[in-house]
């Protein structure tokens, strides 16, 4: 039998030739210690996809394939992952990210005044990166600080009691750092 | 006789005891104890301490426990799992045990591992708690170092492994089965039950998951047994709790103190009242999953059952105060918005309903609401109540628009009627 010509868009190429993500061995040495961990080598893709954002910011395409060739776990299956938890990012922060938390206490005390400040003094709403590449806004659950509402946290680090004033101060100060590296 | 098991090596200072510290105050042995008990003689005396789960459901710890398959040989896989991942609206609790006795928990967590014959545990712990983490992660270092939780020191079997694992964010999470999916590296979604966890878990091993709180009750119960504990209790039920306030008050924060302190003593005394010029509205008695209480309710006591009488629920016991001269609409719109976002998507009346009643709240809100929409609001909220949806993510949902709606119908009907916020 003659062999059938598959229409053009039915072959979707999964990986293009000769290129191959790699993974920098301090990846891959977190990776297989988190993988030790588990009794499945399955459960190592969401850890790997967050150490790899830990290391590069953010995952990019590149970085998915080279976790899924790494583990061999479908590239599908990490996308799947990697677009259903909130503190994956599949598109590059800037360097300051703000989760910012919208629940009830800092509601109550005033978060929504706060994003409105942020919305001013940086030109970004929820989910947006200022242009400079520095700020990235995210609104964020409740951040289990609710008795020293409303908190945000900056790169991993707390702020609470947060008032337009001291709000705008952070920005100011985090602003001049970023200049001084610049101009360094 | 000790009254603050839970929070007795907290100081004021910003720091952990490390584990020489914390074994001079005596760490580990309530352990050491647990270790000389065969399991059932633990599980049972658990139980019969009256420990309820501290996450919001407020089962018997000890029951849930002895759920966990007996037939050692049939099952020699069993896993225990703390689940840390403090995520309810309005909830602060586990976040200071962790960062200020990180000991406490992983003292509790061997206890319990014993109990289920566990030998390796995780602790799956919320990824925007940095600080705690990391003091999680030197704690269970110096355990392993000092080789507390090797064979030779515990006369135990085999090591006891204990693993962190930082969630990527998800509300969802915290049920108990998406939890298990997310520790297998898959996306959050709640299993099916039956089969419960304690007999098909994580890799369809016999698996217990505990909250932080409740795991760092186990320590001081041991030590010193199940009557000094269920009398720590001035209610119904046996213990202390961390309890909070957060809202418009005087002095927000969190204290151990007896399980049935009435609710005036904590927002009035602990929490010192409301700031000047306001009084009190309503409250949600343990995070944003709960159904709002009134003034008529203060002097209930903070019990499980007492709680749940009163058309609410314990959940996780840090009050969120609602004050006069806050908008409930607009609270019960933040809340709704949230578990909007959250929803796994997997049940109708949840992935479409919850969206669905943000809508309508917003247009009420805003002042363009119409009388009908509280009708069709009430009809989403029996939607989304028990046993219409995979996971209790909608009737949670569902408690404090409900209960707003009875207890706060004239000022959604004000805004209606208005055609604006009247707090605005
Ligand atoms: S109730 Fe909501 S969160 Fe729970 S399974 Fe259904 S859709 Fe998912
Ligand atoms: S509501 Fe903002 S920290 Fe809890």
């Amino acid at each position: 039998m003659e062999e059938q010509q598959l229409p053009e868009f039915h072959r979707i190429p999964v990986r293009q030739e000769g290129e191959a993500p790699q993974l920098s061995a301090e990846e891959i040495n977190e990776i297989d210690e988190e993988r030790s961990h588990y009794e499945c080598d399955g459960a190592a893709g969401l850890e790997a996809l967050r150490i790899v954002q830990r290391k590069r910011g953010w995952i990019s395409d590149e970085s998915l394939r080279a976790v899924s060739a790494y583990l061999g776990i479908a590239e599908a299956e990490l996308e799947g992952l990697a677009t259903y938890y909130q503190l994956l990012f599949r598109s590059p922060p800037g360097t300051e990210v703000i989760q910012l938390c919208k629940s009830s206490s800092c509601w109550i005390l005033g978060c929504e005044q706060l994003q409105a400040d942020i919305i001013e003094e940086l030109g970004i709403g929820p989910g947006e990166t200022s242009t400079d590449g520095i700020f990235t806004l995210l609104e964020n659950p409740c951040l289990g600080a609710c008795d020293r509402a409303p908190v945000l946290l900056m790169n991993g680090e707390l702020h609470t009691h947060l008032s337009g004033e001291k709000l705008r101060a952070l920005l100011a100060e985090k602003r001049r750092r970023h200049a001084d590296q610049s101009t360094d | 006789m000790l009254t603050n098991p839970l929070t007795k090596n907290i100081g004021a200072e910003d720091a952990a005891p490390d584990l020489e510290a914390y074994r001079n105050n005596d760490g580990y042995r309530g352990w050491l104890r647990a270790l000389k008990m065969p399991p059932e003689d633990l599980i049972d005396l658990v139980q019969k301490a009256g420990l309820r789960g501290r996450g919001g459901a407020g089962f018997n710890t000890g029951l849930k426990w002895s759920f966990v398959p007996k037939d050692r040989q049939a099952h020699p896989i069993r896993y225990l799992v703390c689940n840390a991942d403090e995520m309810e609206p309005g909830t602060f609790k586990d976040r200071l045990l962790m960062e200020r006795d990180p000991h406490l928990l992983l003292e509790g967590m061997a206890i319990a591992a014993h109990a289920i014959g566990a030998t390796s545990a995780y602790i799956f712990i919320r990824g925007e708690y940095h600080l705690a983490t990391q003091r999680l992660e030197t704690a269970i270092a110096e355990l392993n170092d000092a080789g507390l939780l090797a064979p030779e020191t515990t006369g135990a079997d085999q090591t006891l492994r204990i693993y962190l694992h930082r969630s990527s964010g998800n509300y969802i999470c915290g049920e108990e089965t998406a939890l298990l999916n997310a520790l297998e590296g898959k996306r959050a979604i709640p299993r099916a039950k039956p089969p419960y966890p304690q007999v098909s878990g994580l890799w369809g091993r016999p698996t217990v998951v505990n909250n932080v709180e409740t795991l760092c009750n186990l320590p001081h119960l041991l030590l010193h047994g199940a009557d000094w504990y269920r009398k720590l209790g001035h209610g119904e039920d046996a213990g202390t709790k961390l309890f909070g306030a957060s809202g418009k008050v005087n002095n927000p924060g969190l204290w151990e103190l007896p399980m049935g302190t009435t609710v005036r003593e904590i927002i009035e005394q602990h929490a010192g009242g409301l700031k000047a010029g306001l009084t009190l509205r309503g409250f949600l008695p343990g995070g944003g999953s709960t159904d709002f209480l009134g003034p008529e309710h203060l002097d209930l006591p903070m019990d499980y059952d007492a709680i749940g009488k009163a058309g609410s629920r314990l959940g996780t016991g840090t009050i969120t105060v609602l004050d006069e001269a806050t908008c409930p609409v607009g609270l019960v719109l933040n809340l709704t918005r949230f578990f909007a976002r959250e929803s796994c998507g997997w049940c109708t009346p949840c992935r479409d309903g919850l969206p669905w009643v943000v809508e309508i709240l917003q247009r009420i809100e805003s002042g363009a609401g119409e009388i009908d929409d509280l009708e069709l609001l009430r009809q989403h909220t029996s939607r989304m109540g028990p046993g219409n949806t995979f996971c209790a993510l909608a009737p949670g949902a569902a408690e404090p628009i409900q209960s707003a709606l009875k207890l706060f119908e004239q000022d959604f009907i004000d805004h209606i009627r208005g055609g604006s916020c009247p707090f605005h």
